[in-house]
């Protein structure tokens, strides 16, 4: 960076406890400055302090560079300095006094697609950047594709350099109207285009004074003003149970509580529910909000659900509204991303995660293997190897109640594990790859889901 | 109608929204009830620190109204500040729980593990963990690390994978999706759990304040005897200090973070209450490491190295 704008002033405390938390992901290598819009961002909302950028200068220096290189304070690891890498995700927090952001910093090189993925996976929104000069390349295309895969509700695209090519409407507004054609077709529900110098800080933090044809707003005020809650009128509510609290002491000596996070949607006091798989019902009769009793309760709070009826539940259950039920399947059609070293490859046996739930589960087949920079679909490529996006069948031991991916991305996600070494193998989405889907056309088999 | 969590400013457009302290309370109870449904003998790392006091009170919420689910273990280095182990003994007691101790005065006693010139413990604690860790077969390792404190911790994950010598190896990192939490692991290996991984220090001191949870005094701003060392103030006491040319003297101070006495420092401070402390720690242009953490300012990969090794 060669010019830093002063640090705001210190927030209030009640400024401070009021806000939200926004989770977003950057996509985008160190050449499309993505480094530098992550230390502005950092910098301008005083998150990089004095002695971060101390140790940050002199580490530049004693690598003779003149100017303090940022991306020093993402590469935490020995190996990514010594490379000039960035091998991992990189979480990093700062605060305005509208929001409190948790941001997935991933690199954007092509072998790195599951950090993406991972990034994007807890993302609401995800910024992708191109540098104006090149617009849309090949790689913007995999992050669109990776924001839609794994449906991040927004995307900001960012179009840095614009001091590169003379602060130019026509540059911004050709790219802007390809990538958002692009990005629709995949599914995407928001697109925000923004163009932007990350180096001469226009529309990072401050309004640009430099392309007044934009009226949009600056990265930061996007990120401070993106709603970051769904409409939980059309979501299923979905209760995965985590644990069974049993205090059974002489205060309390009946009390059965069923504690897990509500992974989508609202439950409330009243509500009849069935338990998933068993399909044994009751009615909610109480809720504890972590001690506090509540009539209704929304994801993602963490919770104690009490019922009216003494039934089996345990850990890996589904509670459900009994009108909003998921049904349950031993086939699983899903879209994965493949995160580890080792392949995996039909007849592949393997623990499936989902919700609480663990359960054994054997590949069937992988019908295709698909290209994010053109979404090009490859038949039956036999396996997938890391950073792979592919489509699999996958029959499981016990019938699960998944949701459509599409649908909610808690119940609708799954991970797949080696069981005998216990390494996180895939990723896994039900259903559709996109919300426009390209069609896996597989005639051999048509015994698999309607989605 | 009962009440329901607070709902922040927006309730205009979203009125479900939580407020980032919800949310964050939210995600790290997943994290514990994961870990009770998933493990056989987990532990939390207890040493009377902010964030390991925040931790348990999060725990507590968690099982409530059954007790919590672990134990506790405090790797005592020798050099407590003693209203520190005061408040340790008190919140055992006060919640019935049990505490395991590894200590590392009784592997110097033994002569397994020898003091240090600087007379610094911190980097002793790694081996009375570890050992303490395999002879009770403690299955999850609670630490109140945070992703905000240091650029190797950043980088770290929620569930993070240890061998049989508590060694971190971030090649063999298990990339974390959505909050799917992989808790594998092969006899004799443990993992480490960080349900602190998204706060920060702020955030830390937020939750104190909204839930009142009571901390050990030495965190707000009191007359100590204190001389200084590396650009820091640390407690004159017998842990060796001050040495010859380092003068003792009385000043206002108060501690941001609570370790081993001879590399952690007090700043001055005269932020006698919660709110005080937190606009101290808002207006700040230093990190609490880098403000009170002698052991940090060794080397650029100070914690990675640490980490590897088997430390917190």
């Amino acid at each position: 960076m060669t010019s830093t704008t002063e640090p705001t002033e210190p927030l209030s405390v009640e400024q401070l406890s009021a806000t939200t938390l926004l989770r977003f992901a950057t996509a985008g290598s160190v050449d499309d400055g993505k480094s530098t819009l992550v230390g502005r961002l950092l910098h301008d909302s005083k998150s990089i302090l004095t002695d971060q950028l101390e140790a940050v200068e002199h580490a530049s220096r004693n690598r003779g560079q003149d100017t303090p290189d940022l991306a020093l304070l993402t590469d935490g690891l020995r190996a990514e300095r010594e490379q000039g890498i960035t091998i991992d995700v990189a979480y990093r927090y700062f605060a305005t006094a509208r929001r409190r952001f948790i941001l997935a910093d991933t690199p954007g090189h092509v072998q790195y697609t599951r950090n993406m993925v991972t990034g994007a996976s807890t993302a609401d929104l995800a910024v992708v950047l191109v540098d104006a000069r090149n617009g849309v390349i090949e790689q913007t295309r995999r992050h669109a594709a990776v924001a839609a895969l794994l449906r991040v509700p927004h995307v900001v695209l960012a179009v840095n350099k614009m001091d590169l090519v003379g602060y130019e409407e026509s540059v911004f507004a050709a790219i802007a109207e390809e990538f958002t054609a692009y990005a629709s077709e995949l599914g995407v529900p928001e697109i925000t285009a923004i163009p932007i110098s990350a180096l001469a800080g226009d529309n990072v933090v401050e309004p640009s004074a430099n392309m007044d044809w934009y009226g949009g707003p600056t990265v930061l005020e996007h990120l401070e003003t993106v709603p970051v809650s769904h409409d939980l009128a059309h979501c299923h509510a979905r209760l995965p149970v985590q644990y069974v609290i049993r205090p059974q002491t002489a205060e309390h000596p009946d009390y059965r509580g069923y504690a897990g996070q509500i992974a989508a949607g609202s439950l409330r006091v009243g509500q009849e529910i069935t338990v998933l798989p068993s399909g044994r019902t009751s009615t909610i009769s109480g809720i504890d909000l972590l001690g506090e009793p509540v009539d209704i309760a929304w994801t993602p709070q963490s919770v104690t659900v009490l019922l009216k009826d003494d039934i089996d539940i345990s850990r890996g259950d589904l509670i459900v509204p009994s009108k909003d039920a998921p049904a349950t399947t031993q086939d699983v059609e899903a879209t994965v991303c493949h995160v580890a070293d080792e392949a995996l490859t039909v007849g592949h046996r393997v623990l499936l995660k989902h919700g609480t739930r663990t359960v054994k589960a054997i590949v069937k087949d992988i019908p295709s293997r698909l290209t994010l920079d053109d979404l090009s679909l490859h038949p039956h490529p036999g396996r997938l190897v890391a950073n792979d996006i592919g489509r699999v069948k996958i029959r499981t031991a016990e019938p699960l109640p998944v949701d459509s991916y599409a649908d909610s991305r808690r119940t609708g996600a799954f991970i797949l594990i080696d069981p005998s070494d216990g390494t996180t193998l895939t990723a896994g989405m039900v259903g559709e790859s996109f919300a426009a889907p390209q069609p896996v056309k597989d005639e051999s088999d048509d015994d698999g889901w309607d989605f | 109608m009962t009440t329901v969590a607070s709902v922040s400013e927006e309730t205009e457009s979203s009125p479900y929204a939580l407020s980032h302290l919800d949310a964050l309370e939210s995600e790290a109870v997943h994290i514990f009830r994961e870990v009770a449904g998933e493990f056989e003998r987990p532990v939390i790392l207890f040493s009377g620190g902010k964030d390991s006091i925040v931790m348990l009170h999060l725990a507590l919420k968690a099982f409530a109204p059954a007790a919590v689910p672990f134990t506790l273990l405090h790797v005592d280095t020798g050099h407590n500040f003693p209203e520190v182990l005061d408040y340790r003994d008190r919140t055992v007691e006060r919640h019935g729980l049990r505490l395991h101790v590894a200590s590392v005065q009784d592997y110097i006693d033994r002569g397994v593990l020898k003091e240090r010139p600087d007379g610094t413990r911190n980097p002793l604690q790694t081996l009375p963990l570890t050992e303490k860790i395999q002879s009770e077969r403690f299955d999850a390792v609670f630490g109140g690390g945070r992703r905000d404190e240091e650029k190797a911790r950043a980088k770290e994950r929620v569930f993070s994978l240890r061998d049989e010598f508590s060694q971190w190896d971030p090649r063999r990192q298990r990339p974390e999706l959505w909050n799917l939490y992989n808790g594998r692991h092969a006899p004799g290996e443990h993992v480490r759990v960080f349900p602190l991984s998204n706060w920060t220090e702020l955030d830390v001191w937020q939750y104190i304040a909204r839930e009142g949870i009571e901390l050990p005094e030495i965190y707000f701003a009191h007359e100590r005897e204190v001389f200084q060392r590396s650009n820091m103030w640390l407690t004159a006491g017998e842990w060796g200090g001050p040495k010859d040319g380092e003068t003792v003297e009385k000043r206002l101070v108060r501690y941001r973070t609570v370790g081993d006495m001879s590399c952690t420092g007090a700043v001055d401070s005269d932020a006698t209450t919660l709110d005080a402390v937190i606009n101290e720690i808002a207006a700040s242009r230093l990190t609490e490491r880098g403000a009170t953490r002698a052991d940090d300012k060794m080397s650029e990969a100070a914690m990675e190295d640490r980490k590897r090794e088997g430390y917190f």
